[in-house]
């Protein structure tokens, strides 16, 4: 928006309010607020009159505090921030960031090590099981040997479970199908 | 009649599910946050495009060589690397505990890396982004000193992360924060390594390809950021002058060599776990130029990042001194713009010079901005997240970038614990009976525990340290011995026979010349001008003191006498295993007076049953 009377109007009301406010007296007016050296650069210089005593000037402190305490309020009538509106010699409080009560990184945190401890114990469950799965078996095939080796037959002196075990093509003629031989 | 065979050894040993999960491993290996941090930097200060030339010859002379002698050894000896080398010869089995010794080292200070990553990472999911903002000091009416003098992302960085301190010698307190971080990775680490090869295969698939996904969409990002292409212009404009400098030619040299993760163990423990029958020349050839190609397409997106930052510092600067000139003129808005800048500068300077001097303008100038060359943590995390700050969408660009640096950076840890693991196992430190979760348990336990100082305030001093000593001359040390071990003890006829045993084919004349001559010629030029350069002046560092007069430039130190002789021990160590575990097996021959060792000459890859 461009810069011209009215604003400045605005600009000598909203002073005149943040006087009224500080000191809580009703007796500052628009006129007592006084523009000099306006440049294009919307820049200017300015003065607040006290009416009750006679053509002084307000101390500068006063000023300064009045509009430091009003601030958010300047700056929202003009939709401009600290930057753009910057009153020199007074400078803004900054208001904190917000700060949630747990930290937002505890959270995330806390999440991932939650993961990953599950795919901990879910990997050493499954080896424990496996362990236990390939002992049975290794047990159970034991057992199996003990007894193969009690019944050991012979067959032209040589163990069955040998032949078995070596060579050997099962011949598929001799198939022991029952049913091809007659039944005695 | 053919006997059915008895259950051959080997079905004990662990097996890659299939070929690509091998060849994904190495690449994950070799492909870590170097390819990221540490070559476009190189790239950046040896003349662009220029430092091609010597990468590609030092790739081909001393990468390639290196890598299938490595491969070729853990396949044909299927040991990991203590094992391996005490089978060649047992006077030569400290090259394997040097390699070993090495491994546990980088190990220890890698995974703080990794933590470093981790914290970042968790501290992404804030709007705004905490490094983006300083915080307010005590009475609020502006920011904190440390921060306001630095940058915000600086101060996230040395304050909120590290907790600097200003120098090597205070160490600090421990920062609870880094402990839970350090905590988390060791425990990835262990769910990751579990069971050896059995668990790292399947997650490697996520670790190694994911980085490349990521990169490319940092790629079609940068390339749309204002800027992008002055940063890639400055990165690949070649210099062809910078080739003159020996230097260029040692950081080729050593990039090369750091970045294929030769020497550690690691890759002869991968190849170890392969079918004897494999073809392992090319799959050297494939590893290390996919390791390049991929330096070479990380450099873009990063480059590009890093135009677009500098740009917006040169904007940045030319603001401020426009509003510090229209203030002071009482111009009006806007009637200075960035374009007619320096139109403006040479008008008022010529009708009111006393007024401009007074003012006291920074010089903005891009090319200054685009020179700010860094590499290592600082490239990731102060200049790298300065920029994603910028970008829209801060935190998803945050996440997925660091993300990205812990797959990497976690593919590498792979084969850094396989290089410890393999050999732990075969030594067989814990009784056969006990399950490998165990082993992998302890190893992850203990160097927690050890890993723990580096979350000191000066811990990341001790890192640089590490990295600096114990993650370079030795490795250079162990790779020399083992070319001339392979090639000159083990004799290479007799390798280039396992060779052609396994991948069926006759060895090349560029093995043959490589082997022989080239490569270990090379290392010996590279470590001799390694020594050299560190030699000419006394160890230094820079270190983050608010108190110094130049602060935020950081402080020029050199080490105190004590971490001087700390830094020896640890390029030493490894070293030195070489030379002593021959010296013990010559003080035992001449104890027992009989060979009691098998000659080499008896062994051989083809009866590698044993």
């Amino acid at each position: 928006y461009a810069w011209d009377a009215n604003e400045e109007y605005l600009f000598k009301a909203m002073v005149a309010f943040a006087m009224r406010r500080y000191s809580s007296k009703s007796t500052t007016q628009i006129s007592n607020v006084l523009l000099c050296n306006v440049t294009d650069r919307v820049s200017f210089w300015f003065v607040v009159t006290d009416s009750s005593k006679n053509v002084t000037t307000i101390p500068g402190s006063e000023v300064e505090a009045a509009i430091r305490m009003n601030r958010n309020r300047i700056n929202n009538a003009f939709l401009l921030s600290d930057k753009t509106l910057q009153f020199l010699k007074i400078t803004s409080t900054l208001s904190p960031p917000v700060e949630p009560s747990t930290p937002a990184w505890l959270i995330v945190f806390g999440v991932v090590l939650c993961l990953i401890v599950v795919g901990i114990v879910f990997l050493v469950v499954s080896g424990i099981q496996k362990r236990k799965k390939k002992n049975k078996e290794s047990t159970e095939s034991e057992n199996l040997e003990e007894k193969v080796e009690v019944t050991v037959t012979l067959e032209n002196g040589i163990p069955c479970e040998v032949l078995d075990l070596k060579s050997g093509h099962v011949n598929g003629v001799f198939a022991a199908d029952d049913e091809r031989f007659t039944s005695l | 009649l053919s006997a059915t065979p008895e259950i051959p050894k080997e079905d004990e040993r662990p097996k890659w599910d299939n070929k690509f999960q091998y060849i994904l491993s190495c690449i994950g290996f070799a492909v870590g946050l170097g390819n990221v941090w540490r070559f476009p930097y190189l790239c950046q200060i040896h003349g662009g495009g220029a430092f091609l030339v010597p990468y590609f010859i030092a790739l081909l002379f001393e990468g390639i060589p290196l890598l299938h002698l490595e491969l070729a050894l853990g396949q044909c000896l299927r040991k990991g690397s203590i094992g391996a080398w005490n089978t060649i010869s047992p006077y030569l089995g400290g090259v394997g505990v040097g390699s070993w010794v090495v491994s546990v080292l980088v190990s220890l200070y890698y995974n703080t890396v990794l933590t470093w990553v981790m914290w970042y990472f968790i501290n992404s999911f804030q709007e705004p982004l905490p490094w983006s903002v300083c915080p307010l000091n005590e009475n609020r009416t502006g920011f904190n000193k440390e921060c306001y003098e630095s940058t915000a992302v600086n101060y996230f960085w040395y304050r909120k992360t590290l907790n600097i301190t200003p120098d090597i010698t205070e160490s600090g307190t421990l920062q609870w924060w880094l402990i839970l971080c350090l905590a988390a990775c060791w425990a990835i680490v262990y769910l990751c390594t579990i069971r050896g090869i059995e668990t790292t295969g399947k997650a490697i698939y996520v670790t190694a390809i994911f980085p490349y996904l990521v990169l490319t969409i940092f790629l079609i990002q940068g390339l749309t950021l204002p800027g992008a292409t002055d940063g890639l212009a400055y990165l690949f404009t070649p210099n062809l002058n910078t080739l003159k400098n020996p230097r260029v030619w040692l950081d080729a040299a050593t990039q090369i060599f750091f970045s294929l993760s030769l020497a550690f163990g690691g890759l002869i423990a991968f190849s170890s776990y392969n079918p004897p029958k494999n073809d392992c020349e090319k799959d050297a050839v494939t590893v290390a130029i996919v390791n390049s190609m991929t330096s070479l397409y990380a450099s873009i997106p990063v480059f590009s990042v890093l135009g677009f930052k500098a740009t917006t510092a040169f904007w940045d600067c030319l603001d401020r001194n426009i509003i510090s000139i229209i203030n002071e003129f009482d111009l009006p808005e806007e009637s200075i713009m960035r374009d007619n800048y320096t139109s403006w500068i040479s008008l008022l300077n010529s009708s009111h010079p006393e007024k401009i001097a007074g003012l006291k303008l920074k010089s903005c100038d891009l090319q200054e901005f685009l020179d700010q060359s860094v590499s290592g943590t600082g490239l990731a995390f102060i200049v790298f997240t300065q920029a994603i700050i910028l970008m829209p969408g801060s935190q998803a660009w945050a996440i997925l970038f660091f993300i990205m640096l812990f797959c990497l950076g976690l593919s590498s840890m792979f084969g850094n614990i396989e290089g410890v693991f393999t050999p732990l196992l075969e030594l067989q430190i814990v009784s056969k009976s006990a399950p490998k979760e165990l082993l992998s348990g302890i190893i992850c336990l203990i160097s927690f525990f050890i890993a723990l100082c580096f979350t000191l305030g000066s811990g990341s001093y001790w890192i640089d340290i590490f990295d600096r000593y114990a993650g370079s001359v030795p490795l250079l040390v162990v790779a020399f011995f083992e070319v001339i071990g392979v090639v000159y003890i083990y004799k290479i006829k007799r390798f280039s026979k396992d060779v052609k045993q396994m991948t069926g084919r006759k060895l090349n004349l560029y093995w043959h010349i490589t082997w022989r001559f080239i490569s270990p010629l090379l290392l010996l030029i590279v470590f001799m001008a390694f020594i050299t350069l560190q030699m000419q002046k006394p160890p230094s560092y820079t270190a983050w003191n608010p108190k110094y007069e130049g602060f935020p430039m950081k402080e020029e130190k050199v080490y105190p006498p004590w971490v001087q002789a700390i830094c020896v021990l640890l390029a030493a160590l490894p070293c030195v295993c070489v030379p002593l575990v021959a010296l013990f097996h010559l003080i035992k021959k001449h104890r027992s007076k009989d060979p009691s060792f098998v000659p080499p000459e008896i062994f051989s890859c083809q009866g590698a049953n044993s």
